[in-house]
């Protein structure tokens, strides 16, 4: 683990309303990242890494969302509790996000400067020719070719790789402390994913920026994540280094997904997977929730929600019987 | 060969101007009526009106009437009313001013009411401002407008003695004089189309606000007004100026029965006397004017679409 924890999320529950009242679409998680860290999120569609993500920085729609517990402390804040200037000084400026599609999150009619120079005129109050020469350097930093130029075209003339480009150069305008990248490579052509993923390492170290990572894709993960957690149907299933993960997952549900993803060594005509989909989150079982996919599933786990147990140094899971069937305590 | 997009819209709308122009001369024969009864009186001798009809040309069959009108068209010679003492060019021309302006005014206060009312209801959305707007935006629509004319006129010109209740003044005689007739027309004219305007306002920044760019620009710490006005709104304003136009052309129509209740000499009225008096040349010469109007306007809205949307700018 590396440094000051920078973000300390702890018990955090947020709700959506729905047609039967408030259902929990992420329930009690907590999870820290350090200085310069880099956090993975991991899980299926539907297991409540985004909507963590968009809580830090208190992107739920107030009509249909609601946090009724939790506490997310940036550098000591509580930034659930923060009013909403302050809460807008952060966003964009302290922690800032990149999107899963560039298609979608720039906006049309909107030029690429326009877009660059808001965050730095709203954050370091620069003047509109300074904040415009700013904006060419950070498409340079993102390795734009001929940045100058395309700083006065709309977003729909580049190409997917290119707008995420202007969506990382968006993000880092203000030197942000926390990046946030929810599925940054998902919507792109494979070999624009490694690019992509290879930029965004190199921001980090030039910028001395956490990363929260979110993503499906283990691949990703390995690469890029310090430490890793897996979430599944809304609450953490395990948490560890990222070696200790891969080398020594402990849940049933991280083992069956190591299983599940492509390796070329293997060769196999037919790709493992997990029988069955992420529960509903207005129908879940009273016990473990992964327990109706789940192989070695005991009569226990379908009725007591198991808890957190330690495996090694920062490496828990919630899976008591694994832990105890690999000698440790639960 | 290849023609500006713009030039090409222009001559694919002359048949459309042509078919107006057929429809029109069709459902104006088939109304019953005879205008030559009409000019010669109620006393006259049947030769007479046979006479007064040889001298309009109305004995010939209609095809052939329909072909001459066309070929004096051809030539740039809209007609001569049957009943005034004018060419069709001079009377629409003279009552032009009247129509337009009404159209104008109308336009200005439908246009930021019915934008405003529509962000605003999309803003609060489901409380209720946004009830409360739609509401009235429901009232406005469903209520007539010649109805509403009577009450504003017994309100605001018999009651309070505010506004006139009819007549209108050139804007060369005072801009204030000018304004002052056609406040009360023109508001009572915006009235429905603010409703309707405020709803597709509503709607379409609903569909804005819902998109990831927006979402973009909150987490950017982009305020949430901010947000709207400058990454919502901007995007919206295809389908407000679509719409516009299309409000445009209603108010254009509205004018009619409007300029019937507030006793305005513009041309809404001139087509009501016009089809009274079966007055054909004059009818079919306003409606051919209005369907020019029409495809004109239809032409602005493509040309704004190219100023709002970048993506159209580029085709």
């Amino acid at each position: 683990m590396a440094g000051e924890m920078l973000l300390d999320v702890q018990n955090l529950t947020v709700q959506f309303r729905g047609d039967a009242g408030w259902t929990s679409a992420v329930e009690n998680v907590s999870f820290q990242v350090g200085e310069r860290e880099c956090l993975g999120l991991v899980g299926e569609s539907g297991s409540g890494k985004s909507v963590t993500a968009l809580s830090i920085l208190g992107l739920h729609a107030r009509r249909t969302a609601r946090i009724p517990s939790g506490v997310i402390a940036y550098r000591g804040q509580d930034i659930l509790r923060l009013p909403t200037r302050a809460l807008r000084k952060l966003r964009g400026g302290e922690i800032a996000m990149v999107f899963q599609d560039p298609m979608s999150t720039l906006n049309p009619v909107l030029t690429i400067a326009d877009q660059i120079t808001e965050t730095l005129i709203l954050h370091q109050s620069l003047s509109a020719a300074a904040a415009r020469q700013q904006a060419q350097r950070l498409l340079d930093m993102v390795r734009i070719p001929d940045a100058a130029r395309r700083l006065d075209e709309y977003p729909h003339r580049l190409s997917g790789g290119m707008r995420q480009r202007v969506v990382i150069a968006m993000a880092i305008a203000c030197r942000p402390k926390l990046l946030i990248a929810d599925e940054p490579t998902t919507a792109l052509d494979v070999t624009i994913q490694a690019q992509i993923l290879e930029l965004l390492r190199d921001l980090q170290d030039e910028l001395g920026m956490s990363v929260l990572l979110i993503s499906h894709d283990l691949g990703v993960i390995a690469e890029f994540a310090h430490r890793v957690m897996v979430m599944y149907a809304g609450r953490t299933v395990e948490t560890a280094p990222v070696r200790a993960l891969f080398e020594r997952p402990v849940h049933p549900y991280t083992i069956g997904l190591l299983a599940a993803a492509p390796r070329l060594e293997l060769d196999t005509d037919r790709l493992p997977t997990i029988a069955g989909s992420i529960p509903d989150p207005a129908s879940i079982v009273p016990g473990c929730r992964y327990s109706p996919r789940c192989d070695v599933a005991l009569e226990s786990c379908r009725n007591l929600p198991p808890a957190m147990g330690s495996a090694e140094p920062g490496h828990l899971a919630r899976c008591p019987p694994r832990l105890a069937a690999l000698g440790f305590a639960a | 060969m290849t023609l500006h997009p713009l030039l090409r819209r222009l001559v694919r709308a002359i048949p459309i101007i042509l078919i107006v122009a057929v429809l029109t001369f069709m459902l104006m024969h088939l109304l019953p009526g005879d205008p030559a009864a009409v000019i010669a009186g109620s006393d006259a001798s049947v030769e007479a009106v046979d006479r007064i009809r040889v001298q309009l040309g109305l004995d010939k069959p209609v095809v052939t009437q329909l072909v001459l009108w066309f070929v004096r068209l051809a030539h740039g010679d809209l007609g001569t009313s049957l009943v005034l003492d004018q060419t069709v060019l001079s009377a629409v021309m003279e009552r032009l001013p009247v129509t337009a302006s009404l159209s104008a005014v109308a336009l200005a206060i439908t246009v930021p009411f019915g934008v405003a009312f529509g962000v605003l209801a999309a803003y609060f959305r489901g409380t209720w401002i946004d009830q409360g707007v739609m509401m009235l935006a429901l009232l406005g629509v469903s209520v007539p407008s010649f109805w509403i004319a009577i009450l504003s006129v017994i309100l605001f010109s018999v009651t309070l003695g505010w506004l006139p209740s009819s007549g209108y003044v050139p804007m060369d005689q005072g801009v204030g004089q000018w304004l002052a007739a056609l406040i009360q027309p023109a508001s009572v004219l915006a009235l429905f189309q603010i409703g309707f305007l405020a709803r597709m306002t509503r709607s379409a920044m609903l569909d804005v606000l819902d998109q990831d760019f927006i979402r973009t620009a909150r987490a950017k710490g982009v305020s949430e007004w901010r947000t709207i006005l400058k990454h919502g709104f901007r995007n919206t304003l295809i389908p407000v100026v679509t719409v516009t136009g299309i409000i445009l052309s209603l108010l254009i129509g509205g004018s009619v029965i409007i300029e019937q209740v507030f006793a305005l000499p513009g041309i809404g009225r001139l087509v009501v006397q016009g089809i009274l008096a079966r007055d054909y040349p004059l009818v079919q010469g306003v409606m051919l004017l209005f369907g020019i109007t029409f495809v004109v306007l239809n032409l602005l809205v493509d040309v704004l679409y190219t100023m709002v949307d970048p993506r159209v700018r580029n085709e």
